[in-house]
């Protein structure tokens, strides 16, 4: 029998969103655990760099711009109620965030300081220099070590378990250390296992985020929603596809063509570097494919800036730049290109986090609560803007922690039968027992992030997305007899990124059954055989339901309209 | 080029778990990194080979490694920085760590010194309705140590914490200035009170390693520094430490040159007959040598030592 842990409410992620939530549900009360597969301060959440976004009202600013800013840029498809709540919570969070120990840049008068971002008017975004997600992933550590929350490190969630009235009763996972299995009974799961870019080849993407949480959800039987919108971030490096931060052109920074001009003021004569990150990739997508890139990419200037803003604001990016593209930054514009960053969607959950609707206006699965990247509210539907990504796993971080402690003060811990472990057991066991030698988790990996590249990128059209899902079909079939060389039980990562690939294969099909289903072009997915926006018919988000014995099946929800009508979008 | 990964592999599992040495040939180019070779030949030549890796972009801090000896993020070595014609790498895991697999290594000791110090902010009385005021200049002085991405390279080189294991340790000690440097902390003198017992902030004998192999720039050994200067400016009671490093400034600059045997009667105290008797053997090693340093009124001030007391004076003028 493997050993059973039970606390009330269990995290998965220990990123922002998963710490934060983590600190609330504690808040509340209840027992709470973490689980995490890597040390809490490796998590992704230390690549955010610029900043995290609020409109404070005492400095004149307003919480319907952010918020109308929000919509606008997620080209109308963010569900508005949630982007309320998120815009008007934001201050309350920054300030929060500041006591635990933040190091917010100051200005003159030793208050925030802000910089700008784009797709926002106002400069609105809070930061430390240009390493603000490490700033605040390193202050939440810090307070769970004061909280002295537990914190399973290393630890490997292979699949959600539920009772049998088909609530979430925890999770089964594995020691990556020892082997070990281990049943975590709670009576409410967060997931905040954050996003999946290593589906995509290149990413911004550490080589952890692989859509865990989202496919160990989505198989547990909660729905996924908004798949088909993935980010491409306007200023990555080639090849391996680093990002450098929205903060240099928050600060000023100039895109250039091969010819020297600043080419955004065709396509954003307003905004122009500032305009949304959709809007921007594609305007550096399309002087690439006419001939006016060099080598694939379009250059980002930051030499007006000066040594001393570089120094202080850009640090972190122009180290960056001289490690890995041998560029001063202060002497030098750095070839940079559109690269895979971010999941506009994932897990649906309401504006609690939860995974379930009480009123039954959707399937999900109750007891599940999800936050950040792996959650879908809709807040950034077609496009996220810059800095509300940190912005979004503190504010629906803390409220699904605080919902997911409530929940579970009403419960008594699930019963989940020896059966569901044991399954779990024999599953992991079947494919650690796959032969030494073929088929590697390597080639399959990079054969699904270059497919998936190339059928889902900045511009996307019937034929490209067909082949390329037909591609992730076949991988499919081929992981199933995929080779598992290292058969040990301690720190096997052969294993580990066996599964990890499982689960990716899960999310690169529910991308391409996203983008293929929706015919429209909206936010980021942009397709060159539907130029248009279609509202009448597509102004509603995509749900797809796992069915273990069938394809997936399709759902769709309108999508929320609170205050702002739909409009023709220009920056 | 062909370049050939000479790596420390140890798999705990095996009939006879020691540690080995195993040879990998592998093509590489300008822009790879160590990481990317270990991940090539993780990839293509050998799945079992262990490490942890995951932003490729020096931020997360999992692929600390010692490389041609010294503690590095195997992301942010280039191999073309360390070869210039087929010589080979040296990968291992860090060191002062016990190591789990390959180049895995087990920090629960790393992260139990990090938690002896306390490292959460703890302002004295409650929060302010908005954000604490600070100087601009501080919060960005405080960038500095935020940088630490706790990859555990200082430690593993750190030459005090491999001969006294209950040294705390640079990344502990930086971490602690970040909250000692803070103006919104409230509780320096008990941090700087803290850190003056053994293991602490004195027990660094400031080899400079630790600002060497930082990947961040963080500079751990610049910061126990300015914590000792601390804590003697806040009259935590004094230690050897503290008392060495006294008496060190005082000799010299009463005579210009170090009276070894003062400064250690200074530091211990005469009254310190453990300590005092210890020294015995050494003394009459040294004496029919002739190597016993003259002292006392025998150890006579150099030439010129005015100028070295007006270096002092002008040291000790408010800037």
């Amino acid at each position: 029998m493997v050993t059973t842990y039970e606390f009330d409410v269990l995290v998965m992620g220990a990123g922002l969103a998963g710490l934060r939530a983590a600190l609330a549900a504690h808040q509340t009360g209840a027992t709470v655990a973490v689980i995490t597969k890597v040390h809490p301060v490796r998590s992704h959440s230390n690549a955010a760099q610029g900043g995290i976004n609020a409109a404070l009202t005492d400095r004149g600013d307003k919480w319907e711009e952010h918020a109308f800013e929000t919509v606008k840029g997620s080209d109308y498809l963010s569900d508005q109620d949630a982007v309320e709540i998120l815009a008007q919570e934001a201050g309350q969070d920054i300030l929060a965030l500041e006591h635990m120990g933040v190091i917010f840049n100051r200005n003159e008068e030793g208050r925030l300081g802000t910089r700008r971002f784009g797709g926002q008017k106002r400069a609105r975004t809070f930061f430390v220099s240009d390493f603000t997600g490490q700033a605040l992933l390193h202050v939440l550590y810090e307070q769970a070590m004061k909280a002295r929350l537990p914190v399973f490190e290393e630890w490997f969630v292979t699949s959600l378990v539920k009772d049998e009235q088909g609530r979430c009763g925890g999770v089964l996972a594995f020691e990556i250390r020892s082997g070990r299995m281990a049943l975590f009974k709670a009576k409410a799961v967060v997931i905040a296992a954050g996003g999946l870019g290593r589906v995509f080849e290149p990413s911004t993407n550490a080589l952890i985020c692989t859509g865990d949480g989202i496919a160990i959800a989505y198989r547990g039987g909660a729905p996924l929603m908004d798949m088909e919108m993935v980010q491409y971030h306007p200023t990555t490096l080639q090849g391996k596809g680093l990002l450098l931060s929205e903060a240099a052109r928050g600060e000023g920074a100039y895109l250039l063509n091969a010819e020297g001009e600043r080419f955004m003021e065709q396509y954003a004569p307003n905004m122009m570097e500032l305009a949304s990150r959709d809007v921007v990739s594609r305007a550096e997508q399309i002087e690439i494919n006419e001939g006016r890139g060099i080598n694939g990419c379009v250059l980002l200037d930051c030499r007006h800036l000066g040594k001393k803003l570089i120094r202080e604001r850009l640090s972190q990016i122009s180290e960056e730049a001289k490690s890995f593209a041998n560029i001063d930054l202060t002497e030098e514009p750095v070839p940079i290109c559109p690269g895979m960053h971010y999941m506009m969607g994932g897990v649906k959950t309401d504006v609690e986090g939860r995974c379930w609707d009480p009123a039954g206006g959707w399937q999900g699965v109750p007891g599940l609560f999800a936050a950040g990247e792996a959650a879908c509210l809709s807040l950034h539907g077609g496009n996220r803007l810059g800095a509300n990504s940190l912005l979004e796993t503190v504010v629906f971080g803390r409220r699904a922690g605080r919902c997911a402690g409530e929940y579970a003060e009403t419960l008594a811990f699930p019963r989940i039968s020896d059966g569901v472990v044991k399954d779990g057991e024999n599953a992991l066991k079947k494919v650690l027992a796959r032969p030494e030698t073929g088929d590697t988790v390597a080639r399959i990996r990079h054969e699904m992030g270059c497919a998936m590249t190339e059928g889902f990128g900045v511009f996307r059209d019937e034929e490209g997305m067909a082949h390329a899902q037909q591609t992730v079909g076949s991988l499919r079939e081929r992981w199933n007899r995929v080779a598992i060389h290292d058969k040990g039980q301690v720190f096997n990562t052969s294993l580990v990124r066996a599964l990890e690939l499982d689960f990716m294969l899960d999310c690169a099909e529910t991308i391409a059954l996203g983008a293929v289903t929706r015919t429209e072009s909206r936010g980021a997915h942009f397709r060159t055989d539907c130029l248009e926006r279609d509202d009448d018919h597509w102004l509603k988000h995509i749900l797809i339901h796992y069915r273990p014995d069938g394809p997936p099946q399709l759902d769709y929800l309108p999508v929320r309209i609170t205050q702002w009508e739909p409009q023709v979008r220009v920056y | 080029m062909q370049t050939t990964f000479h790596i420390r592999r140890f798999n705990p599992e095996s009939e006879s778990p020691q540690s080995y040495f195993q040879d990998y040939q592998l093509a590489t180019e300008r822009s790879d990194t160590v990481l990317d070779a270990l991940i090539r030949i993780r990839e293509t030549v050998d799945e079992s080979l262990t490490l942890r890796c995951s932003c490729r972009g020096a931020i997360c801090g999992s692929c600390g490694m010692r490389i041609n000896g010294h503690a590095a993020l195997a992301c942010k070595t280039k191999v073309a920085s360390l070869i210039s014609s087929g010589e080979t790498i040296h990968v291992e895991p860090m060191n002062n760590m016990p190591v789990i697999k390959d180049l895995v290594t087990d920090m629960a000791g790393f992260w139990e010194k990090i938690r002896q110090v306390q490292p959460w902010l703890q302002p004295t009385g409650s929060a302010p309705e908005g954000e604490y005021l600070a100087a601009p200049e501080a919060m960005n002085h405080l960038t500095g140590v935020m940088h630490c991405i706790m990859c555990g390279a200082c430690v593993s080189d750190c030459a005090a914490l491999e001969v006294n294991p209950n040294f705390v340790g640079p990344a502990a000690l930086a971490k602690a200035y970040r909250f000692v440097a803070d103006p919104r902390d409230g509780n320096s003198s008990s941090r700087l009170g803290e850190l003056n017992n053994p293991g602490g902030m004195w027990d660094c004998t400031r080899c400079m390693e630790c600002i060497e192999v930082c990947p961040k720039g963080v500079g751990a050994m610049d910061r126990i520094m300015t914590l000792r200067a601390k804590g003697i400016e806040h009259g935590v009671p004094s230690t050897s430490g503290s008392r060495h490093t006294e008496a060190f400034a005082d000799i010299i600059e009463q005579k210009g040159r170090l009276d070894e045997p003062m400064l250690a009667v200074r530091t211990f105290g005469l009254t310190n007959l453990r300590q005092m008797f210890s020294f015995l053997p050494m003394i009459f090693r040294a004496l029919p040598r002739g190597k016993l340093p003259r002292s006392g009124p025998l150890h006579r001030p150099i030439p010129g030592i005015d100028r070295i007391r007006r270096l002092f004076q002008r040291a000790k003028e408010p800037r």
